[in-house]
């Protein structure tokens, strides 16, 4: 592609990103009218609730587990690979943060405790994934399956612990004590943000310079593209699936914590927020680009901080911003599909039409085939 | 034009496509009658691939018409090709290599309910209507090439009953296979179908061919009609195809040019050498490799390669090259022997230290390996230089001095790109060739392992490609030269090895006449000797 097109190139983007978002959110609006529910009253909910007085404190808060885990599966996935682990990481990652936490802010300063949980977090999640990774990078195994076993594994584990050891023997359900406001993450001065989200743009942006522009970030491509490439250049293949698989994993562990020393002070047992299932294709339509996904995740942002009390008032189920998601992903398939065409120089129009619809304004001589 | 009432005409009209930065297909125009074969020639990228697939509905022209006998019709997707009669066997296999034979012919069945029967009973036919055998049960990983092209073939004409098209189907072939596929073409067109056939080889231009094209940038720049062909001789045809498709830069290949044309006699090109005066550069002691696929591993590999020097192995394809050149270059791990390079023992060191040392590796599978097509042409020519100095400073890539390199490489090995920025992948075979030699030559190379350097590429480009493999020794660089092509070896080697289900099984030192025939020799010996 030579200089003139960057442009072209920057709107066609634009468009492929933007363009299934639109069309989730218009055709969530026609279901919305078919089940007999307010359109115009969800979204106007979800615009006073997402962002109106302070809520947009509380939307920018959630953005910041949604963005380091986009971060977290954004590394994986641009070596091509699939950790769909991350419902499992994530609770990890914040069973660290609920369980320690009580203990080590007893005996430590608070500011040594936070880093030393984060640490423990993103070395929990590491670890976990060394098996699907190391299955992956000795035996070929497909890392889509034992990632997912893994999760579901350590929500399992996650459990255990907080009715466990980590059960706060105060009140009778099963949930870890609560950590005092004093010792929660700090406040962005003259907001109710946490510093958390500082953090996670922060890492979008240094994720967004590694990968782009160093030795390593390349290296991760080549490997994406294609495994005998990397070979050829030398690189080691086995190292570098457990390094991406512990970096993608131990990212997503962190945002759990995060969320908990940010957000929530304590965890119940069998709760999960599932963040990856909604950021995931987000990350698709970012192409990949941490910094492209600050965007899409405070968009999501929004739609699910003021979502949740706006399907309320419009009747509808919470799960319906699952709906939205899954609409954007299929909006998504079609209009990379309908990209691709184009960019083969085939017409969104069946040829034949075209050329009728053409024919008028075609010059004589060309009109003529034989 | 010769038309009978009963053939039919396949004409192309003002068929342009262009791709940024360049124009593909320039307002070509040309008529396919049936029961004819049509060859198609010209320089890498001159645009017949892109020609084709405009045919088998994968691209659409930009402007221009494809007509039946005047009846336009529009090819707007390969299924709509498939069923017009439009067969396509491409320039790169697109067969599954985990599926059967038959499982393969049937992946475009667009019925729920495969009918088995029916599809073993259709490969029944072709077979036939081909000539040859195909097992329809065996895995398509397990043929050999030759044979896998015979399955692309009856895949094509699964359904096809109009149009034969085959992209480059010799460039991977042994002499016997390409004979086969001569006879089978013969056959084809017989029945009346038509048949468009791409090549860069003239002699089989002439040999198989009822009439000739030349593209070149694009344009359809010369047609030799049937009786225009019959009437020529081999040397005339020739003349007059190389005329059009280098013109005026015919001057510049000179008389070599009937040589590539494979009208001569192949002989020796590199000048003599003493070997005794020469230090060893490589040396292989009683190496076997281990790798993790299917394909044949190098076992008890001995062998020298002296500075200057050019160490030709010739082989049937398959035969344990790949894994050689791999051990060479330190991708695949060495099983038991040793690697010595400028007498000092590698054997343990992997691809970077040995591409640091001098050692360099021009694979074979140019798209896949050697390239990262998504990335631009400049990434791809210091892809082996990752980190290092001066294009990379503290692991943060330095564009201005990627793209005076890129630069650099693009004008000295004449590499035509629109852009540095373009994407590989986009460039035509004998480009991506020259991105590999340009990167792999360059900044203190010592030793280069060269599998399959030349199939593919267009006269002139193979010619380029073998002076700068000269030019290389001439400097005192070593090199090892895998090939299948006979020609190529005895033009370029010092000396040739065979090489047979892994192993070398003789030696010929190349100094005069009836190398071919000693290298012949052993080759044949060994098949014999195993089979
Ligand atoms: N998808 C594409 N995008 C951009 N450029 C392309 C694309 N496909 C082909 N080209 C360009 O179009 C030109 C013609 O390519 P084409 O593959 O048709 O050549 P060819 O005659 O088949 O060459 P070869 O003998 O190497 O196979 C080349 O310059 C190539 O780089
Ligand atoms: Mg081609």
């Amino acid at each position: 592609m030579n200089e003139t097109s960057t442009a072209q190139r920057f709107a066609q983007g634009f468009v492929r990103s933007v363009v299934p978002v639109l069309l989730a959110l218009i055709v969530s609006g026609l279901i919305m009218l078919a089940i007999g529910s307010s359109p115009l009253e969800f979204f106007a909910g979800v615009w006073k609730y997402g962002i109106t007085g302070t809520n947009w404190q509380r939307s920018l808060s959630l953005m910041a587990p949604l963005l380091i885990v986009a971060i977290g599966l954004i590394v994986a996935f641009r070596g091509q690979l699939w950790n769909l682990g991350y419902n499992g990481q994530y609770l990890l990652g914040a069973v660290t943060a609920s369980g320690l936490g009580p203990i080590l802010f007893d005996v430590l300063p608070a500011f040594l405790a936070t880093i030393v949980i984060f640490v423990v977090a993103v070395l929990v999640g590491a670890v976990w994934s060394l098996i699907p990774a190391i299955l992956k990078a000795r035996y070929g195994t497909n890392e889509i399956i034992t990632s997912l076993v893994m999760s579901f594994i350590a929500v399992g584990v996650v459990n255990l612990l907080i009715k466990g050891i980590f059960k706060d023997p105060a009140v009778s359900t099963p949930q870890t004590p609560v950590i005092g406001d004093d010792y929660l993450l700090p406040f962005i001065p003259g907001t109710e943000i946490h510093i958390g989200f500082v953090v996670a743009i922060a890492l979008a942006i240094v994720a967004q310079y590694v990968l782009s522009r160093t030795s390593f970030g390349l290296r991760v491509d080549i490997f994406g593209a294609s495994p005998k490439a990397a070979r050829h250049v030398g690189l080691n293949s086995t190292w570098m699936v457990i390094l991406l698989f512990a970096l993608s994993s131990g990212l997503i562990a962190l945002a759990g914590s995060v969320d908990i020393l940010g957000q929530f002070a304590y965890q119940r047992a069998d709760w999960d927020p599932r963040y990856g299932d909604a950021v995931m294709p987000l990350v698709f339509l970012a192409r990949f680009r941490p910094v492209a996904a600050i965007p899409f995740v405070a968009f999501y942002a929004v739609l699910a901080t003021g979502g949740t009390l706006a399907s309320q008032q419009a009747g509808l189920n919470v799960d319906f911003l699952l709906v939205i998601v899954g609409l954007i992903l299929l909006f998504m398939t079609i209009t990379e599909y309908l990209g691709n065409r184009r960019q083969l120089g085939q017409s969104y129009l069946p040829a034949g039409l075209r050329r009728t619809v053409l024919q008028p304004f075609r010059k004589e001589s060309e009109r003529t085939s034989a | 034009m010769t038309t009978t009432a009963t053939s039919e005409v396949i004409s192309l009209r003002d068929i342009t496509k262009a791709f940024p930065g360049v124009i593909a297909n320039d307002h070509v125009s040309l008529d396919i009658v049936s029961g004819q074969v049509h060859c198609l020639l010209g320089e890498n990228g001159a645009g017949k691939s892109t020609l084709i697939s405009i045919l088998a509905g994968m691209q659409q022209p930009d402007s221009g018409t494809v007509a039946f006998d005047g009846k336009v019709v529009d090819i707007t997707s390969p299924k709509v090709a498939v069923d017009y009669g439009i067969g396509v066997v491409h320039q790169h296999s697109t067969l599954v290599p985990a599926f059967t034979v038959l499982e393969n012919l049937m992946l475009g069945e667009s019925s729920m309910l495969q009918n088995t029967k029916r599809a073993e009973q259709r490969l029944g036919e072709l077979a036939d209507l081909l000539g040859v055998e195909i097992d329809p049960h065996a895995l398509a990983s397990d043929l050999g090439l030759g044979q896998q092209q015979q399955v692309e073939i009856a895949k094509a004409m699964w359904k096809g009953s109009r149009l034969l098209v085959l992209d480059e189907p010799t460039s991977m072939l042994t002499p016997q296979a390409i004979e086969h596929l001569g006879e089978s073409i013969a056959r084809v067109k017989a029945q009346g179908l038509a048949v468009v056939l791409i090549t860069h080889k003239l002699r089989e231009a002439y040999a198989m061919g009822d009439c000739v094209t030349i593209l070149r940038g694009g344009r359809n720049v010369g047609h030799i009609g049937v009786e225009q062909l019959a009437a020529y001789s081999e040397a005339e045809a020739q003349d007059a195809i190389l005329a059009a498709m280098f013109g005026d830069d015919l001057a510049a290949v000179g008389d070599e040019a009937s040589d590539l044309a494979g009208a001569a006699e192949a002989t020796r090109e590199v000048r003599a050498i003493d070997f005794d005066d020469r230090p060893v550069r490589l040396e292989l002691r009683d190496v076997s490799s281990r790798g993790l696929g299917r394909d044949i591993e190098a076992d008890g590999v001995t062998l020298t390669v002296h500075e200057g020097e050019i160490l030709g192995i010739a082989g049937i394809d398959g035969h344990g090259q790949g894994a050689l050149s791999e051990v060479v270059a330190g991708q695949r791990p060495v099983a038991s022997g040793t690697v010595f390079f400028d007498g000092e023992d590698i054997t343990k060191s992997g691809v970077r230290s040995r591409q640091q040392l001098g050692v360099r590796y021009v694979t074979d599978d140019r798209l896949h390996e050697g390239t990262v097509g998504s990335m631009s042409v400049a990434l791809n020519l210091v892809i082996k230089r990752i980190g290092q100095r001066p294009f990379w400073k503290s692991g943060r890539i330095q564009p201005k001095a990627v793209d005076t390199e890129a630069d650099r490489l693009i004008q000295e090995y004449g590499i035509r790109t629109p852009s540095p920025e373009t994407r590989a992948g986009t460039l035509s075979g004998g480009n991506i060739q020259k991105i590999l030699l340009a990167r792999e030559l360059t900044n203190g190379a010592k030793l280069v392992v060269v599998n399959k350097p030349t199939y593919g590429l267009d006269l002139k480009t193979v010619h380029l490609v073998r002076e700068i493999l000269i030019d290389f020794a001439a400097r005192g660089g070593s090199v090892l030269l895998l090939s299948t092509d006979l020609d190529e070896l005895i033009e370029l080697s010092h000396r040739i090895e065979v090489i047979s289900r892994g192993s070398l099984v003789g030696g010929v030192v190349n100094d005069g006449v009836g190398t071919a025939e000693k290298v012949g020799h052993y080759m044949t010996g060994a098949i014999e000797g195993t089979d």
